[in-house]
């Protein structure tokens, strides 16, 4: 019996800007960055930021206008799509709707050269490997969603690429089987040791399966990271804000101090780590879950009115009136009496706010 | 990386052309064998000195000047050892080819049939004594192979991401497009300025272009006609209107009013496609003809004197009207189909009535398909050719006129190509206008998502006059069919009209002798003849329309606006146009195809491939492109790609070009009344044949043994080529079928 093998390989970009056509902005702006080998790395962003541009270019789908591309150490900048050792799950799958299941896992196995009957072995291990043992002889079109996902996966998965890309894999089935397939991938990843680039926007999948997160905005990269980094430590508002949700205010850091910034916000103060600021003024970033609600008038709070109180489950969220706008919080005490209207107190709670740039 | 790399020696494309080019260049005769392309008799003759390689010329010393050739074919070996990302690889190449390629053209046009063609050659040179013959199979493969050559060349320099499939087809493409249809209408035009002592004349030419035989407008000013050009430009211009708007009004009645039976009206929209041209004007004249069945009875029934009025305009008019409103039915349906309902339910729930609704919005989103439409019917109108001829009468037009000009008395090629390019300018104004009129507005509402919702219903007065235009039409296309039917049995139309089998046997009788089967009929070797050449010239019709498709959508290059225009501009250039420059074109070497089959196939090959082009363009749209990215990233090259999964996902697309090539091709009569010969002989221009001696009844049993055959192939051609297996989907994707063979039905007759 085959099995399937990994042939991770690190993946480096080296000031890669991409312009289509005639386009006056670059797609992709002088990005570099590195991927290790065996290692799960997302591309996180809205739409139009140029991440999936990334991965294509990574694929070799699109030429690079600029800059150099290496996969394990080699200059693939100018090689072709065929000719890079790299698979790619699309966003719609893209199964040959023409082809059973077996044959579109074979397709690839066909032009890398493998005798015909490991070609069957490696494409019934394949199968195997998430969960599709049996329905070899089905067309795409007779499977669910989450089937003709895996059926996708499994048929880049056999070619043992030294690259596995993903691009909004989960993007087409719902809710709940975002979670678990997710969770598959994560799995296969891991187990097999495969290096995985994977495209995402959706912040909370990015979270759940990357080894590290690559966050671009307007065609560059805004911040790299492991998942805690970037939510604990968002290096600009961007990147708070698009990562978890934000409270962005702006305060003046009085005095650093070893590392210690003292921060004025209204008539609030507080120490924060200075991330290598200046005196001067700068931005404050706050989650929701790390602002707290207090009665009106306690101690080291700035006040505020409650402006709507929503009741959504397992939390309320408030949006609560203040002199630097509408502010965001979240509680899980949905117990607590609170009401629309009402004068309170908002509180950080301790690691809670992060200084970023202005 | 995926393990490719060559290991030294020659890369092996580079080989395969080599090889290619050295086979003719070495063994197979260089120039045109007598008994046709497809004769082999020079295998069993030990090579005769005429049918003698290229090498084995050059070394007995003769047509010295094809020499270089065979080393330029051999300089690819200077390449030995080299990898591909070598930069002097590409660059080799692409000068071997560049310079094989341009040698072949200038050796071929600098020689004529009596020595050099240029006097500065001459001059340099001196008497050549020596004289050009029609290029064979040896200059054919070596030609490719340059072009290859050159291809593998641009590939390895990194054109088009170095994809030498892709390279190779573009420049497939471009070299046939180049050699097939502009240089024959560049011909033409030279052509347009000789006069008849042989010389060139700017004066002549513009005397001939402006006369008040094509222009005059006597006609509007009381007098008897007016230029040839005006008649053919308001036959057109109505023709065009009329049937855009007949057309219109067959669509909106099956998608529009609820109406159940619009699989039989579409049925009844492929008779007139499948009908030879003049079959219609001929069943007009047995109708409304001086001794027409129609004019008779009405005559003795309230005493009118019988005339001939339907000669002329009116019966053209009519005659054209039920040729070309099929086409125009099926150009719109696709688009009266592909508006979205949410667009008029939007509009709906906007407060428009359904009047507003239809005029504000579902017509002008309709404009596209109006305007192809129209397009499509004027150049139809400006190239037909065989109801003119049957029906004109006094109302002369460019189609019938060229031809006289070219088969008549006086023989003068100049003035059929100065009348082909009135009617080229005619056809590419419309085909402008048409770009201009549409500019760049975005009308697709196809969006890909979901789009539930029902198509409003047509307001009940415009649903009326619907039902009553179609109505009339349809009763009256069964008519006219019916009298084609029963025409074919009858003695003789008008005078004798008991029934007989005599035309059909005068025409397909078949016989015993010793060597089996006679066919003694006089048809059958023009019925043999059509059928060989429509199936021979519909799959490569197919395919090159189809490549060009699948370059137009899926790839991207430098000069891809041009290359588009290019391979569409034959689709605005009538069949009579391409006739008279074809014959002009290839009747003297390099290229001397006169009088073959091989002409006749190229004609409808270049004729028809803009169809094909079409058909591909809007199923391959429909194709998500992710599927051929998953495909090269699972390591297939372009070829594969397009050979594993386009094709197969194009099967609708592969045979709605495959039927209308072959269709086109057995009712084509335009273009081919030029190019037949005694030899090649096709079913319509012999059916013309028998029309000009009044002989009717062959004529018109013919042109039923011709549908009902054609009938039959097309629904063999489905049977074979099959059908797409991808299980739900396949109901989902047969839908857009109408919409793959809608754009199928266009370009002139």
């Amino acid at each position: 019996m085959a099995e399937i093998k990994s042939n991770a390989a690190s993946v480096e970009f080296r000031d890669v800007t991409k312009v289509y056509g005639k386009s006056p902005v670059p797609a992709v702006n002088n990005v570099s960055l590195f991927v290790e080998a065996g290692k799960l790395v997302t591309l996180l962003g809205p739409s139009g930021c140029g991440k999936t541009t990334t991965l294509r270019m990574i694929a070799g789908l699109e030429m690079a206008t600029r800059g150099q591309i290496l996969i394990g150490g080699a200059d693939v900048t100018q090689l072709p799509a065929t000719d890079r050792d790299v698979s790619m799950v699309f966003q719609s799958y893209a199964l040959f709707p023409h082809m059973t299941v077996n044959e579109n896992v074979e397709y690839g196995l066909k032009f890398s050269g493998f005798a015909k009957k490991e070609i069957g072995e490696r494409a019934r291990a394949g199968l195997e490997l998430v969960g599709l043992s049996g329905y070899g002889s089905r067309l795409p079109s007779e499977l669910s969603g989450g089937q003709q996902q895996r059926v996708a996966v499994a048929r880049a998965l056999v070619l043992e690429p030294q690259v596995l890309l993903f691009d909004e894999p989960l993007s087409n089935l719902d809710a709940k089987l975002r979670r678990r397939v997710r969770e598959e991938i994560r799995d296969i990843q891991t187990k097999l040791g495969l290096t995985v680039v994977y495209v995402t926007h959706d912040q909370e999948e990015a979270l759940a399966v990357s080894d590290r997160i690559i966050v671009m905005n307007n065609a560059v990269i805004a911040q790299d990271g492991t998942p805690r980094e970037l939510y604990d430590a968002p290096a600009d508002a961007f990147v708070a804000d698009f990562i978890g949700e934000a409270n962005i205010f702006d305060c003046e850091i009085a005095s650093v101090d070893e590392g210690l910034a003292k921060v004025r916000l209204g008539g609030l103060e507080t120490e924060l780590d200075a991330r290598g600021m200046k005196p001067g003024p700068a931005k404050l970033a706050v989650r929701p879950s790390r602002i707290e609600i207090k009665p009106a008038g306690s101690p080291r709070t700035i006040p505020g009115r409650l402006d709507k109180v929503t009741y959504v489950g397992s939390d309320l969220e408030f949006m609560v009136g203040t002199e630097f706008g509408e502010v965001f919080a979240v509680s899980s005490d949905v117990d607590a009496p609170f009401v629309p209207g009402q004068d309170v107190g908002l509180g950080f709670a301790a690691r809670g706010p992060v200084l970023i740039r202005a | 990386m995926r393990s490719r790399e060559q290991s030294g020696g020659l890369h092996p494309t580079v080989i395969l052309w080599m090889a290619v080019g050295m086979l003719g260049f070495a063994v197979l005769p260089w120039y045109g064998v007598e008994d046709g392309f497809f004769g082999l008799s020079w295998l069993f003759e030990g090579y005769p000195l005429e049918f003698a390689p290229a090498l084995v010329l050059s070394l007995k010393g003769e047509k010295l000047w094809l020499a270089p050739l065979g080393l330029l074919m051999a300089a690819p070996l200077l390449l030995w050892g080299r990898q591909k990302s070598d930069p002097l690889f590409g660059k080799l190449l692409v000068a071997i080819g560049a310079a094989g390629f341009a040698w072949m053209l200038f050796q071929g046009f600098a020689i004529g049939l009596r020595g050099w063609q240029f006097g500065w050659l001459q001059g340099l040179f001196g008497e050549l004594g020596d004289r050009q013959f029609g290029m064979g199979y040896g200059a054919l493969l070596v030609g490719l192979a340059f072009l290859f050559l050159f291809s593998v060349g641009l590939a390895a320099r990194g054109a088009v991401g170095g994809d030498v499939f892709v390279v190779s087809t573009i420049a497939f493409v471009v070299a046939a497009v180049g050699l097939f249809i502009f240089m024959p209408i560049l011909q033409m035009l030279a052509n347009a300025l000789v006069t008849e002592d042989g010389s060139y004349s700017v004066t002549t030419f513009l005397g001939k272009l402006f006369s008040a035989r094509l222009w005059s407008l006597d006609c509007l000013a009381g007098g008897s006609r007016c230029g040839v050009a005006w008649n053919s430009l308001f036959l057109a211009v109505l023709v065009g209107v009329l049937t855009t708007v007949l057309g219109l009004v067959f669509a909106l009645m099956v998608t529009r009013t609820g109406f159940r039976y619009g699989k039989l009206l579409r049925a009844l929209t492929v008779l007139p496609i499948i009908t030879p041209p003049f079959v219609i004007g001929l069943a007009i004249i047995l109708l409304f003809g001086l001794s027409g069945a129609v004019t008779q009875t009405f005559s003795e029934l309230f005493g009118i004197q019988p005339t001939r009025w339907i000669y002329g305009l009116p019966g053209l008019l009519i005659a054209q009207l039920l040729a070309f409103t099929p086409i125009a039915f099926l150009v719109l349906i696709g688009v009266v189909e592909g508006v979205s309902p949410s667009m008029e339910e939007a509009a709906q729930t906007l407060r428009a009535n359904r009047w507003q609704t239809f005029w504000t919005v579902s017509l002008p989103l309709m404009r596209p398909g109006l305007a192809n439409a129209f397009l499509l019917g004027f150049i139809e109108s400006m190239a037909d050719f065989g109801n003119p001829l049957v029906l004109g009468g006094n109302f002369d037009v460019l189609s019938t006129e060229i031809f006289f000009a070219i088969v008549g008395a006086q023989n003068d090629e100049a003035q059929a190509a100065i009348l082909a390019l009135v009617l080229l300018a005619f056809t590419l104004l419309a085909f402008y206008a048409q770009r201009f009129w549409l500019g760049k507005k975005s009308y697709t509402t196809m969006s890909g998502k979901g789009d539930a919702g029902m198509h409003p219903q047509l307001p009940t007065g415009l649903k009326r006059a619907v039902y009553g235009v179609a109505g009339f039409w349809v009763a009256f296309t069964i008519f006219i069919y019916a009298t084609i039917f029963y025409g074919s049995f009858v003695k003789l139309w008008g005078v004798d009209h008991s029934l007989t089998f005599a035309h059909y046997v005068k025409a397909f009788a078949v016989g015993w002798n010793e060597f089996g089967i006679h066919w003694k009929g006089s048809a059958w070797s023009s019925f043999w003849t059509t059928l060989q050449i429509a199936l021979i010239s519909s799959p490569l019709t197919a395919a090159i329309g189809l490549l060009t498709a699948y370059l137009l959508v899926r790839q991207n290059f430098a000069g891809k606006n041009a290359f588009e225009f290019g391979t569409m501009l034959s689709f605005a250039i009538p069949g009579t146009v391409i006739g008279v420059s074809y014959v002009i074109a290839f009747n003297v070497p390099p290229i001397e195809l006169t009088g073959t089959g091989i002409i006749l196939v190229l004609s409808f090959i270049f004729r028809n491939m803009p169809v094909g082009v079409r058909a591909g363009v809007a199923s391959m749209s429909q194709i998500d492109k992710s599927l051929d990215e998953s495909s090269l990233t699972l390591g297939a090259n372009s070829w594969q790609t397009f050979h594993r999964v386009v094709l197969p996902l194009l099967r609708p697309a592969i045979v709605a070009a495959l039927v209308y090539s072959f269709v086109r091709a057995m009712t084509a009569i335009s273009a081919i009344i030029f190019l037949v010969s005694a030899r090649y002989d096709m079913s319509t221009s012999y059916i013309v044949g028998r029309v000009e001696n009044n002989e009717y009844g062959i004529a018109i049993a013919y042109s039923a043994v011709l549908i009902g055959v054609m009938l039959a192939v097309v629904g063999l051609m489905q049977l074979v080529v099959g059908r797409r297996n991808i299980g739900r989907r396949g109901h989902e994707l047969s839908q857009s079928r109408t919409n793959v063979s809608q754009p199928a039905f266009s370009g002139g007759s």
